[in-house]
C-alpha cells in the first residue's frame, strides 16, 4: 500500500531530473497544495478570520525562514539579522506604495531587490570572517539597520516610525479581506518554497553546500567563494525582503517593532528547530514557532480560568514571561535532544512507514 | 578641551565596567570556543538577586556579595554541565542558539519570580562628585572602576601564577594536547563557566547600581560584543583595552555627535566601529589569528 517506491523506472532524462521523482511524493505535494488552496472555503463558511490569519502568518514566516535557511542551513553563514533585512523590505515597499503610488507587486519586488543589496553589503565581511565572528557582524547589521530606520525621518516617516499603506490591489481586485490576502501570501509562499527546493539542488545549491562543509576545500575545487557567499546573502536577503514587504501589505502598516532583534532570533530558532539545511524543515519550524505561543495562550488561559477561576487580565503578564521562558527552554530542549530538528523526525517517520508493517 | 577631558575620563571609567563584563565572554570563548549570548542575562540575573537580597531590611552588603558570588559560581557549573556539555561537537549555530535560549529562559524566569519593575540596588557610596581639575567623577564610578581593576588583576594573577589558571590557558591553546598531558578538559570547561558566573556577579552589582535593575540590564551584554571584537575574542588583555577604547569612543561620540544628529549615537557608533574592525582586522587587536588548512 505504502511501498510505492519500488518499480519506479525513469525512462527519460526529464523524468529523472524532476523535483519529485516518485509518484507518491508528486501526488502528496499536489494534494497538499490543493488543500492549501481550498483551505479558505471551510474557514470562510465558518467565518473564522482568526484561524485564517494564523495560517497566513505561518506562511509569511515560512518565507523568511526558507530564506534564512538558504544562508545558514545550506551555506553555513550564520545570520542574526533576518529581522533587520525584513525591515528593509517592509519599509521599501511601504515608501514606494504610500509615497509614489506604486502597485504592490512592484513594492514586493523592489523590497526584495533593495534588501538583497543591503544583504550583500553586510555579507561582505563574510569573505574574511566566519562562524562566531560572522554571527556578531550580522548582529551589528541588525542593530545598525534598526537604528538607521528609526533615526532617519525620511525612511521612518516620523515619530512613530510607521507608514500606512493601502490594501494591495491587482487589476481592480482588492485584497481587502483576510481570505483574499491569504491567497496573495500563498502564491508568494509557493513560489518561494518550490524556488528554494529547486535552487538547492542546482549547481548553485551544490556550491552553497560545499562552502558550508568546508569553504577552503570548496575554493580549491573551483567554487568562487566571493561570488557564492555574496550570492547566498543576496538570495537569503531577497527572501527576507519579500517576506518583509508582504508583512507590510498584509498588516497595511510598516512598523519596525515587527522586525526587532527578537524576531531575528525567532527566525533562527525556526530553522534550527525545523532542521538546518532543509527547505521543508524551515516550514515545519515556522509552523511550530508560530503555533507554540497560541497553544500556550489557550492552555494557560483555560487552566487559569477553568481550574483556578482567575480572569485572563490577571494572567496576561505572567503569560508573556512564561512564553519567553518556555520558548527558551524549548530551544534548549530541542538542541540537546534532537539537534537535527523536526525535518529529521519527519524522515524517521517516513523511514518507519516505508517498510511498515513488515519492518524486519 | 576641558569638555573633552571630562568625556575621556568618564569614558575610561565606563570602559573598565565594560571590560569587566567582557571578561566573562572572553573566558568562556578562550576555554570552550563558545560565544555566550547569555552573559548579559547572567549579569541581569545576578543584579536581580543582589537587589532582592539587599532590598527592604535585607542582609548586609558583605553577606550579599558572598552569597551572590557563591550562587553564581554554582549556576555557572550547572549551566555548563546541563546545557553546554551536550552541545560539544554540534555546529556553531546550534551552540549560539542554545545560549540564546538560555538568555530567554533567564529573562522569563527573572520576571516570573521577581516581577518586571525596576529595582534599586543601593551601595553605601556618597553621591556628590569629586572634582579633579576640569573633570567631574562620581564616586560610584570610581568604586566600580576599583572593583573592575581588582577583578582584572586577580584574573591576571590567576592565569599566570596558579596551576588551574595555567591549565585553563593550555586548554584554550589546544584541547587535545592538554588532554594528553593529563589536564581534565571537562573540568576546565566547567571552571571557566563558573568564573564567568563570578564575573557576571561583579558586573551585575556594578551595572545594577549604575542603571537600575530590570530586564534592560541584559542589554549590557549586547554592548560587550564590540568590545570583545575590538580587543580580540580570545585575549584577556584585549578585553581590557577594548573596553577602555570603546568606553572612550562612546563617550566622545555621545558628547560631540549627539547634539548634531539628535541623540542615540551611543547605541550606534560601537557597532559601526565593530563592522569596520571586522573588515580590517577580523581577529581584533590582540586576538589570535587562526590559519586554516584543508
Amino acid at each position: 500500500m505504502i511501498n510505492r517506491e519500488a518499480g519506479v523506472f525513469q525512462t527519460s532524462y526529464e523524468g529523472d531530473m524532476a523535483l519529485y521523482t516518485l509518484p507518491l511524493a508528486r501526488n502528496t505535494t499536489r494534494v497538499v497544495v490543493a488543500l492549501l488552496v481550498l483551505l479558505p472555503i471551510p474557514l470562510m463558511m465558518a467565518n473564522n478570520e482568526h484561524l485564517m490569519s494564523i495560517v497566513t502568518t505561518i506562511a509569511l514566516a515560512a518565507i523568511g525562514a526558507i530564506g534564512l535557511n538558504i544562508l545558514v542551513g545550506y551555506t553555513g553563514q550564520i545570520s542574526i539579522g533576518q529581522g533587520a533585512f525584513m525591515m528593509v523590505g517592509g519599509y521599501t515597499a511601504a515608501i514606494l506604495s504610500s509615497r509614489y503610488g506604486m502597485p504592490f507587486w512592484f513594492g514586493i519586488l523592489a523590497g526584495g531587490c533593495t534588501t538583497a543589496l543591503v544583504g550583500v553589503l553586510f555579507g561582505i565581511p563574510s569573505l574574511r570572517i566566519k562562524g562566531l565572528y560572522l554571527a556578531i557582524a550580522t548582529l551589528a547589521a541588525q542593530l545598525i539597520i534598526e537604528w538607521v530606520i528609526n533615526h532617519v525621518p525620511w525612511i521612518s516617516g516620523g515619530a512613530q516610525s510607521s507608514i500606512y499603506v493601502d490594501n494591495p490591489a491587482l487589476f481592480g481586485f482588492e485584497f481587502n479581506t483576510e481570505f483574499r490576502r491569504y491567497y496573495l501570501v500563498l502564491v508568494v509562499f509557493l513560489l518561494a518554497f518550490f524556488g528554494a527546493q529547486n535552487l538547492v539542488r542546482s549547481r548553485i545549491g551544490r556550491a552553497f553546500i560545499a562552502i558550508r562543509d568546508r569553504d577552503i576545500a570548496a575554493e580549491i575545487i573551483g567554487v568562487n567563494l566571493f561570488r557564492y557567499k555574496l550570492l547566498a546573502f543576496a538570495v537569503s536577503s531577497f527572501y527576507a525582503g519579500v517576506a518583509g514587504a508582504l508583512w507590510t501589505y498584509y498588516l497595511r502598516i510598516a512598523n519596525y517593532e515587527n522586525f526587532v532583534l527578537v524576531v531575528s532570533i525567532e527566525y533562527l530558532a525556526m530553522i534550527i528547530i525545523g532542521g538546518l539545511g532543509s527547505v521543508l524543515g524551515a516550514v515545519f519550524g515556522a509552523i511550530f514557532i508560530k503555533l507554540f505561543p497560541i497553544a500556550l495562550d489557550l492552555t494557560v488561559v483555560s487552566v487559569s480560568e477553568g481550574v483556578f477561576g482567575i480572569p485572563y487580565q490577571d494572567v496576561a503578564n505572567f503569560l508573556a514571561n512564561m512564553q519567553l521562558f518556555l520558548f527558551g527552554a524549548l530551544i534548549i530542549f530541542f538542541l540537546t535532544v534532537e539537534p537535527e530538528g523536526l525535518a529529521r523526525m519527519w524522515e524517521h517517520v517516513k523511514r518507519y512507514f516505508r517498510l511498515w508493517p513488515y519492518s524486519y | 578641551m576641558e569638555f573633552m577631558f571630562d568625556l575621556i575620563a568618564n569614558g575610561l571609567l565606563v570602559g573598565l565596567m565594560y571590560a569587566l563584563v567582557a571578561l566573562g565572554f572572553v573566558l568562556i570563548y578562550k576555554a570552550t570556543s563558545v560565544i555566550n549570548f547569555a552573559q548579559g542575562d547572567l549579569l541581569m540575573f545576578a543584579g536581580y538577586a543582589a537587589a532582592v537580597m539587599t532590598g527592604g531590611q535585607g542582609m548586609p552588603l558583605w553577606a550579599m556579595v558572598l552569597v551572590l558570588c557563591a550562587g553564581m559560581i554554582v549556576l555557572g557549573f550547572v549551566l555548563e554541565r546541563g546545557i553546554l556539555r551536550p552541545m560539544v561537537g554540534q555546529p556553531v549555530v546550534s551552540v549560539i542558539m542554545v545560549t540564546i535560549g538560555l538568555s530567554f529562559v533567564l529573562q522569563g524566569l527573572v520576571t516570573i519570580i521577581w516581577g518586571a519593575n525596576t529595582r534599586e540596588l543601593a551601595l553605601p557610596v556618597r553621591f556628590d562628585p569629586y572634582i579633579v581639575g576640569p573633570v567631574y567623577i562620581s564616586p560610584i564610578n570610581l568604586v566600580a572602576a576599583v572593583i573592575a581593576i581588582l577583578f582584572l588583576i586577580a584574573f591576571g594573577v590567576f592565569f599566570t601564577r596558579s596551576r588551574l589558571g595555567v591549565a585553563m590557558r593550555a586548554v584554550a591553546d589546544d584541547q587535545q594536547a592538554s588532554m594528553v598531558v593529563g589536564i581534565k578538559v571537562p573540568r576546565v570547561f566547567a571552571l571557566s563557566w563558573a568564573i564567568a558566573g563570578l564575573a557576571a556577579a561583579a558586573g551585575g552589582i556594578i551595572w545594577g547600581n549604575q542603571i537600575g535593575v530590570d530586564t534592560f540590564l541584559a542589554l549590557v551584554g549586547l554592548k560587550v560584543f564590540p568590545v570583545v571584537i575590538l580587543g580580540g575574542l580570545d585575549s584577556i588583555g584585549g578585553a581590557i583595552i577594548g573596553g577602555l577604547l570603546m568606553g572612550v569612543i562612546e563617550s566622545l561620540a555621545a558628547g560631540y555627535l549627539d547634539p548634531v544628529v539628535g541623540g542615540g549615537t551611543k547605541d550606534f557608533i560601537p557597532y559601526v566601529l565593530m563592522i569596520l574592525v571586522l573588515f580590517v582586522r577580523p581577529y581584533g587587536i590582540f586576538g589570535h589569528e587562526t590559519i586554516e588548512r584543508v
